[in-house]
């Protein structure tokens, strides 16, 4: 049977409290924290940072499809399952897909995998779900909603978990929606929306899985779930009897929020991150229907963890300094231009994009067969030896980098200043000029620690540019922030 | 090879007032520096046999020169080399005369940048195959690493760079004031350079040049024939132009703490113009201090003082007007301004005046050799040119 093979996932370094939301607007108080995409990055970035923390160590070249779902992706035609593809480096023969529309957007990823590698369709698919949805300024789902991804690895060798079965139904209700003329998330009533369309569709899908299953709901180890509120995850946990704290555990809500099409997945890791072998894990989704899928877990699971997962990636953040910072992120509010040459004199050219998307979104330089002198970007011609065309392709992505300089641009444009540009150089050699994002303008220190992140450099011409830049070290389960 | 030295002659120089020249066009500027410069020379501008003509963002081709000059069917050779554009005009001229192939030359700088409106320089034009995606800082930035390359490879913390820093700030304005062409005219103190808002930390306001419009123009001759236009003529010893190959980018070689192009250049034309003391025999300097932490680099990388100890001399003001060697007398980019393709052209029309003792207030004393560097790009990737002239042959 075919299953999880590996998992990943991706939140934001940023978060934003609930309580200075509330400032703002003057607005009633909510517990916890929200994350919050960095303005530099967006669902197509968090995906790749999901599927980079769910692939470490293992070899792109070996994945055969990547399936990547969210409701707010860069391009309304363009597929940003191919862009990632080619970040990580798939084989060409790679199938890849998007998929979008609905909050199960994840989970019909999901179902798609596993029916694929049953198929023999493909061996291993990395389905990635990554959401940014913008919830109406002073409204409430400003507050409950939250960006980040979840990446899964689905084949059929050496699964830590196993699917037991899939149950998907459709079901039309007018209760959560964008059109396509919409910014911001639409609801209708809350109470309409609650009742009649996530708890009854829910509870009746997932009781559903459970009956043709045979199980109880005492029998399920782990419950990952999506769910627009806390409130409504706890009548849910009512009324399919789940006990809140020891099966479903949320971590998302008080930390994250709703991360739209990824939660579900991303609770899901949240659940593998802790769960024993031979245990029950049902994943639901919900979202104009609902997806029910039920895993069980095998003995890889104890052996194979994610790099940082949610966990990790929850434990290290720093909170932004103010609402107003986010509205600048989100690009809500139209700000007093810079006296600079307009961004469109920068506009990238597609043909040099596609020329050079191996060195540029693979950030692949080149090592010198003569002298070994790794360079960025490739070069023809050695800078240490000169010689001509003796050169290997060197992705640079993964090496272990320290700042060597740094200044902090305030007068370049940019959606929150200071740009910090730093010269970083990699062990074992090579030099980039790169950004550096996530980090405190005060503890930038030469000789710090920093690792590669891809990111959106800006938006011009309809293009959004694609490059890397290097953050502070984040840290890794058990360890303290870099 | 052969060496330039005591071949050609500069007879003639002029340069407008840089600044915000709200009421001046470009054409009005290249006309002003290029008259000043044949009325000094006392030639017909219809004696010019070719001119070279020198500006980053003006536009293309000769004719943006020739038009207002009505330099009619002479050969016009438009050159860019980033800042260091201007010296790259002389060159070309220098050389064409050396050659033996003219007698009387024109070299004409000239960048309108306050037309823009932006607070640094223009875009140079869009960038059809513009890929390389790490654009997103500022030359302040650029240069604001080798800052703090210089203050990490030497241990000087913030608070000791910036006070640093800010001294060659206040001596650049104390020479500037003393300037009537200048574009800042005010002395400005230590604390007000410290304190002033950072632009690309660790630089402040005050560490940066100005972005201005201006002009500046040199007639030059074959060294033989200067006698005839004038007592005083001022012979080329040197101009060498030093391009790096991005190495401080592509590798870890480059410790960001100078300029590797400006260490050579200056090597290069103390070997043609037969210095071996640069210190010693240098009389005055005009150097590139686009930003502060420049001049600060320049200083090592032209040997005057020792690698890593620049501090020192700073503090003893050796580079001072009254100092044993005075660098940037006339404001150098902080103070005169820096309108791209002049600079070069403004930085000899300094040298011009102080090895003829005409420098008023600002005039060192009994001149011999003068130099001059003009830099573009940035630390890592540079273009240095450096030019070195006297008051006599031999």
């Amino acid at each position: 049977m075919p299953g999880i093979v590996a998992y990943g996932a991706y939140v934001p370094y940023f978060r934003l409290s609930r309580a200075e939301i509330a400032r703002a607007w003057a607005g009633g108080p909510a517990p916890g924290e929200r994350a919050v995409a960095a303005y530099d990055e967006d669902s197509l970035t968090m995906a790749v940072e999901a599927a980079r923390d769910c692939l470490r160590g293992r070899e792109a070249s070996a994945v055969d499809g990547l399936y990547f779902a969210s409701t707010t992706p860069p391009y309304k035609e363009k597929q940003s399952a191919a862009t990632i593809a080619a970040v990580l480096g798939l084989p060409d023969s790679a199938l890849t897909v998007d998929f979008s529309g609905s909050l199960r957007a994840g989970t019909n990823a999901l179902a798609a995998a596993l029916d694929a590698v049953a198929a023999g369709r493909a061996h291993t698919v990395l389905v990635v779900a990554s959401d940014m949805r913008l919830g109406y300024p002073s409204g409430p789902a400003e507050v409950n909603l939250g960006d980040g991804a979840a990446a899964l690895l689905v084949g059929s060798d050496q699964v830590l978990a196993e699917l037991v079965r899939f149950d998907s139904r459709y079901y039309e209700i007018q209760d959560v929606w964008r059109s396509d003329r919409d910014t911001f998330v639409r609801s209708a009533e809350d109470r309409f929306a609650t009742e009649a369309g996530y708890l009854k569709v829910m509870v009746e899908s997932v009781s559903a899985t459970l009956r043709s299953a045979g199980l109880r709901a005492e029998d399920i180890a782990r419950v990952a779930l999506n769910s627009p509120t806390p409130r409504q995850l706890r009548s849910l946990c009512q009324k399919l009897h789940f006990d809140e704290k020891s099966q479903v555990a949320d971590v998302l809500h008080a930390a994250v929020g709703d991360t739209g099409c990824a939660m579900s997945l991303m609770s899901l890791v949240a659940q593998l991150e802790e769960a024993g072998a031979d245990e029950m894990v049902l994943l639901a989704s919900y979202g104009n229907g609902c997806d029910v899928v039920l895993f069980k877990t095998t003995d890889l699971i104890r052996t194979c963890r994610a790099a940082r997962g949610v966990r990790g990636h929850i434990n290290s953040k720093a909170l932004m300094r103010n609402y107003e910072q986010y509205l600048r992120w989100r690009e809500l509010l139209e700000l007093q231009p810079p006296a600079r040459p307009p961004l469109e004199m920068r506009a990238p050219s597609p043909a040099a994009q596609w020329r050079e998307v191996s060195w540029e979104l693979r950030l692949t330089g080149t090592k010198c067969r003569v002298c070994g002198t790794p360079q960025y970007p490739p070069q023809r011609v050695c800078v240490t030896c000169q010689s001509k065309d003796q050169m290997d392709p060197y992705r640079f992505t993964d090496v272990t980098a320290r700042v060597f300089s740094f200044s902090h641009d305030y007068v370049m444009q940019t959606i929150d200043p200071p740009v910090t540009v730093t010269f970083v150089d990699f062990e074992g050699g090579g030099r980039l000029m790169c950004d550096m994002t996530d980090r405190d303008p005060a503890a930038v220190k030469v000789g710090m620690p920093v690792e590669m992140t891809f990111r959106r450099l800006y938006y011009v011409n309809g293009i959004y540019n694609y490059w890397w830049k290097c953050r502070p070290v984040r840290a890794m389960p058990g360890a303290e922030e870099g | 090879m052969n060496s330039i030295k005591d071949k050609v002659a500069i007879v003639g120089m002029g340069c407008v007032k840089f600044g915000e020249n709200w009421d001046k066009s470009l054409e009005d500027m290249i006309i002003d520096a290029a008259y000043e410069a044949f009325e000094d020379a006392g030639v017909d501008p219809k004696d010019i046999q070719a001119a070279w003509w020198g500006s980053v963002f003006a536009g293309e081709s000769g004719s943006i020169m020739s038009t207002p000059l009505k330099l009619a069917y002479i050969p016009v050779t438009h050159v860019e080399n980033q800042c260091a554009t201007g010296s790259e005009a002389i060159r070309g001229a220098a050389y064409a005369v050396a050659a033996g192939i003219y007698d009387l030359v024109l070299a004409v700088g000239a960048e309108k940048l306050k037309d823009t409106g932006y607070s640094g320089l223009p875009q140079t034009r869009p960038v059809a195959t513009w890929s390389y995606r790490l654009t997103t800082q500022t030359p302040a930035a650029g240069f604001a690493m080798m800052a703090t390359g210089y203050f990490a490879k030497y241990g000087l913390d913030f608070d000791e760079g910036k006070r640093l820093l800010a001294r060659i700030a206040v001596k650049n304005h104390h020479n500037g004031s003393l300037n009537p062409k200048a574009h800042f005219q005010r002395e400005i103190t230590l604390e007000q350079a410290i304190n002033a808002p950072m632009i690309a930390y660790p630089l402040g306001l005050y560490d940066a040049c100005g972005v201005s419009d201006g002009a500046a123009a040199a007639v030059l001759c074959r060294a033989d024939l200067a006698k005839s236009f004038r007592t005083d003529p001022i012979y080329i010893k040197a101009v060498s132009i030093c391009q790096g190959a991005r190495e401080g980018w592509l590798s870890q070689v480059y410790d960001l703490a100078h300029v590797e192009e400006t260490y050579r250049g200056g090597i290069a034309a103390y070997q043609e113009a037969g210095i071996k003391n640069p210190r010693k025999e240098i009389s005055v300097a005009e150097v590139h201090d686009c930003f502060s932490i420049t001049e600060l680099t320049i200083m090592e990388d032209l040997q005057f003082s020792p690698r890593g100890r620049v501090r020192e001399d700073i503090e003893a003001r050796t580079f001072t007007l009254e100092g044993e060697l005075p660098v940037n007398t006339d404001g150098g980019l902080k103070c005169f301004g820096h309108p791209i393709g002049a600079t070069g052209l403004r930085m000899l029309y300094e040298v011009y005046k102080q090895l003829q003792g005409k420098a008023g207030p600002r005039q060192v004393k009994n001149p011999r050799l003068g130099l001059t560097h003009n830099q573009g790009g940035e630390p890592g990737s540079a273009t240095v040119s450096v030019l070195i002239a006297g008051n006599e042959l031999g």
